[in-house]
């Protein structure tokens, strides 16, 4: 266990939920005798699942910031039928297609933050009567029938790198892809490495970082030799490639930039961030617009996936992705969850969904199961806040006596109080 | 109810050396109350005496056996595991906040956790027909169907003593019953709690305000550091307003200040005529036309009860984050300047350190360095990309110059002590390089040696050429600190003193009344 605490002892909030979902997909791979890892599999779960994904990572931020977004479905759904007919009646090429819907998106978005932000009702409620406006909307646009979408849309959902170059047995550009990721992991994580160093940081021993280092990597290659030997016609997904350069830019945004520190800064404690000149209506405003460009970006892969647009499109998607987030370790009172975790909680319900899929069990249990997996990861992070811990991580990293339980005294207010113990 | 006799009135309540912890602090360390029946008892200290841990020990919201010491309440010991149990014994304390729901009616909240019922079933006919009678009886010319949030603090403090005798209370407890009244609002609340002793109900009264203390009071208890002090029968010993400052005060000023020789400049902030109302109270002012002014390298000290408008006038100041602006210009070294939002304030060169750090000032989440860089994330980042490095950096300097136990910058906030959580705040603040650094109690809940550090780090600032301001309760810290104390009372400056002439008694006078100084 103190091998493994150093191992990922730099990051790990993330670590419970990348270990459960290893230990799922070993699980799987053992009960469905070989069937999980095959490269037609794989590819299978992550075309069927981006959407989710996508959303997911503009649901972290949403609820981060201490909203919660219940639209999302319907948004997708409206943008994938304006987009479809669009397309169709206008004539208009599939790239200004997508350049509609992810407009649409913000205008969506922009009325849906102006009510959550400026006006100041709750987003539960702004987006509970955006479900059923942008539900609405998609059947009165549609008149309720299927629109299909053409042959160079459909690539968007469900196309595959091509082959180019000689013939290695393997599709090149997944194969280059692959190398070129593992590669930025070990450039970026040296790097960071050297930095630190020289600040005097604290930097983990050699051995923690190279073991780490082989261990995503391997990670990186393993799947990327899945995905470039499928049967022929298949091989990395464009859905996977949006979704990869999405999880990259907004990983980066949440990280890096003053935006994404406003984000956390609001959802932690309005007050003291508003009190530090964080204008707190301008950042509640911009991650509900996201939100929704975002679902209108999974509204049209979904589209593309299925080759047309339909009235039902999108239905109980917010779920998905709200679970997604709080299995990935996210707070629901705000303030805590990243991108890269939120993503792992919707592989661990994606892989789940599967798996079970692939052992023949039946919608209802699955579902049923679905649903205990998302109340004990968060009753599990619940109970590690009561305890003075943060999450999934430290129940399985225990640092015994470092409670920083705030005892209620004198100088506590009852809302602190009550605050502690929400 | 017993009816006083000729000798000695019998005693009511005796509360024997009560001693109350809480973790790392002895809130209340023997203390004792004799409450003679029929009388009221006023009980004076300053903030954070423990005059309220003391009533909510003997109101049972801390229950028995959270406390050492003895309630013997009409001569048996009382063992209270609860608000009810000391409700159903008949002893009511009425908060400062008061706890009425704005929604509900006058009678829904008379009643509200006592309503009467006929098999089951809330009988509102009698519960209207008696919250007439009770209306009556507090003198409160009101339908009692009117919602809580329909009439004034005033009369809703009335609904709270009709809610009290509703309960056939016998000793009523009132912490701060006026500090939210206006004058005659108050003068009929005190003639009601002398009204309700000629009906041989026993009031203990909690009250900043010594003028009314002196006018309704028989007998006072002044507590200070959580100690029992004395207790003075106001017409044998001829108790006056200095009388209960002195023993509220009087203690001797340690030197626990750092040497400081002030470099004192030219006048560079000033504030005419700040007028801001309640947020949302309509025609309740918060501050009245305050006048102030900061020279570069001083330190000016504001003096104030709680709920005196302190808090209230810097807040407002720091980019109208509090209440509603009314009036009101502010000049930065002779050129008007506006700060609309909290951004243009700590663009203007502003900085506020809040009162409470846990729910105002920090965000617990967060670690050390990222709170340092919090108020100031422009200058360490290039087209809104935060320089990780530089973040880093900058904390680590301030973790050292201003001596910050901690195992790294990257260790969470809420880890912390609370004075190292309070130079973390400071440091963020100091990052943000401000000309004016506001601190608002910037050393409560903090222990002696943290407290010798944070004095010393505003000296040092104030020597950079810096204006600071400094809110605090505690009388000898604003004296030990300040070059200049401005007195604040029910949102009016009522007076400014040198740093020469300033004492724990002329402040005290200045702070509890409305008389201008010379």
């Amino acid at each position: 266990m103190n091998a493994l605490k150093k191992l990922f002892g730099g990051n790990t909030r993330q670590f419970g939920m990348i270990f459960a979902l290893v230990a799922l997909i070993v699980f799987f791979q053992i009960f469905t005798e070989g069937r999980t890892l095959t490269p037609g599999n794989v590819i299978n779960l992550f075309n069927g699942n981006s959407y989710i994904l996508i959303l997911a990572i503009g649901m972290v931020l949403v609820i981060i910031a201490g909203h919660i977004d219940l639209s999302v479905g319907s948004v997708a759904a409206f943008v994938g039928v304006s987009v479809a007919l669009a397309i169709r009646d206008w004539g208009i090429p599939w790239y200004l297609g997508v350049l509609f819907g992810l407009v649409l998106g913000a205008v969506i978005g922009a009325w849906q933050g102006f009510w959550t932000a400026y006006v100041g009702i709750p987003a539960f409620i702004v987006t509970l009567a955006g479900m059923l406006l942008f539900r609405g909307f998609n059947q009165f646009v549609g008149k309720s029938n299927t629109i299909p979408v053409p042959n160079d849309f459909q690539y968007l959902g469900s196309g595959y790198l091509p082959e180019v170059g000689p013939n290695t047995g393997f599709n090149n550009l997944t194969l280059l892809m692959g190398i070129l990721a593992a590669a930025f992991v070990v450039v970026m994580s040296l790097r960071a490495r050297a930095t630190n160093k020289a600040l005097g940081a604290d930097v983990p021993e050699l051995w923690v970082e190279v073991t780490k280092l082989v261990l995503i990597c391997g990670a990186i290659l393993y799947a990327t030799y899945l995905f470039a030997t499928g049967r022929p016609g298949t091989s990395f997904p464009i859905p996977g490639l949006i979704l990869a350069v999405l999880v990259l830019f907004y990983g980066f945004i949440a990280d890096k930039t003053v935006l994404g520190r406003h984000v956390y800064a609001v959802g932690g404690n309005r007050h003291a961030a508003e009190l530090s000149g964080v204008q707190s209506k301008k950042v509640n405003f911009m991650v509900m617009l996201n939100m929704s460009v975002l679902a209108g970006l999974a509204g049209m892969i979904f589209v593309g996936r299925s080759t047309a647009s339909g009235p039902f499109d999108g239905v109980g998607w917010e779920l998905d992705a709200i679970a997604a987030v709080f299995i990935g370790g996210a707070a629901v009172t705000g303030g805590v969850g990243t991108v890269i975790g939120s993503i792992v909680g919707g592989l661990v319900m994606a892989v789940l969904n599967n798996g079970l899929q692939l052992l023949g069990v039946g919608a209802d249990l699955t579902q049923i199961i679905k649903g205990l997996v998302l109340l004990a990861a968060v009753a599990f992070d619940v109970y590690n806040k009561t305890q003075g811990k943060r999450s999934i991580t430290g129940m399985l990293l225990k640092n015994f006596g470092r409670n920083n339980n705030i005892q209620p005294d004198e100088t506590t207010s009852t809302k602190e109080v009550i605050s502690k113990e929400a | 109810m017993t009816i006083p006799t000729t000798q000695e009135e019998p005693v009511i309540l005796e509360m024997r050396s009560i001693t109350k912890e809480f973790p790392g602090v002895k809130a209340l360390s023997n203390v004792s109350l004799r409450v003679k029946a029929g009388e009221i008892h006023a009980i004076c200290g300053e903030n954070g005496a423990g005059k309220s841990t003391l009533m909510k020990v003997l109101s049972g919201v801390y229950p028995y056996g959270s406390y050492e010491g003895d309630i013997v309440y009409q001569a048996e010991v009382q063992q209270f595991k609860d608000i009810r149990a000391s409700e159903h014994a008949g002893i009511v304390i009425i908060h400062q906040e008061l706890a009425l729901i704005p929604e509900l009616s006058i009678t829904e909240n008379i009643f509200l956790g006592n309503e009467p019922t006929k098999w089951g079933v809330i009988d509102w006919a009698e519960a209207r027909k008696r919250s007439v009678e009770l209306l009556a009886r507090v003198g409160l010319r009101e339908d009692p169907d009117t919602p809580i949030k329909e009439i004034g603090v005033g009369k809703q403090q009335l609904v709270e003593i009709a809610k009290a005798l509703n309960k056939s209370v016998k000793l009523l407890i009132l912490d701060e019953p006026t500090a939210a009244l206006n004058e005659s609002d108050s003068q009929h609340l005190l003639d009601l709690i002398l009204g309700l002793k000629g009906k041989g109900i026993t009031s203990i009264i909690i009250s900043h305000k010594l003028n009314e203390i002196e006018q309704i009071a028989d007998e006072i208890t002044i507590i200070r550091d959580g100690k029992s002090i004395e207790t003075l029968n106001v017409k044998r010993d001829g108790v006056d307003e200095d009388r209960i400052i002195k023993g509220m005060v009087g203690r001797t000023l340690e030197s626990r200040f750092p040497d400081h020789v002030p470099k004192i400049g030219e006048v560079f902030f000033e504030v005419r005529n700040w007028t801001v109302g309640h947020p949302q109270i309509q025609d309740r002012l918060v501050c009245k036309g305050s006048n102030f002014f900061v020279r570069r390298g001083e330190i000016v000290g504001f003096a104030g009860l709680m709920g005196a408008g302190r808090t209230e006038l810097v807040r407002s100041l720091f980019g109208h984050s509090y209440g509603r602006f009314i009036s009101g210009e502010v000049y930065k070294d002779g050129k008007p300047v506006h700060m609309r939002t909290v951004r243009a304030a700590i663009d203007a060169g502003l900085g506020y350190v809040t009162e409470d750090r846990k729910t105002l000032g920090l965000n617990l989440l967060d670690d050390i360095k990222t709170t340092t860089v919090a108020a100031n994330l422009r200058k360490i980042s290039n087209y809104s990309v935060v320089d990780t490095r530089q973040e880093f950096q900058v904390a680590e300097e301030y973790r050292k110059s201003l001596r910050t136990k901690t195992p790294s910058v990257e260790e969470g906030v809420a880890k912390l002590s609370g004075g190292n959580q309070q130079k973390v705040v400071l440091a963020k603040w100091m990052f943000t390089d401000p000309d004016l650094l506001i601190l608002d109690e910037p050393t409560r809940g903090i222990d002696v040696g943290a407290k010798y550090e944070i004095y010393g780090i505003i000296q040092r600032l104030a020597n950079q050429g810096k204006g600071v301001i400094v809110i605090s309760s505690e009388l000898p810290e604003l004296l030990g600190l300040s070059d200049r104390i401005y007195t604040i009372f029910e949102g009016a400056i009522t007076g400014v003193l040198d740093k020469d002439e300033a004492s724990q008694e002329s402040l005290m006078k200045l702070m509890t009344s409305a008389r201008k100084s010379a």
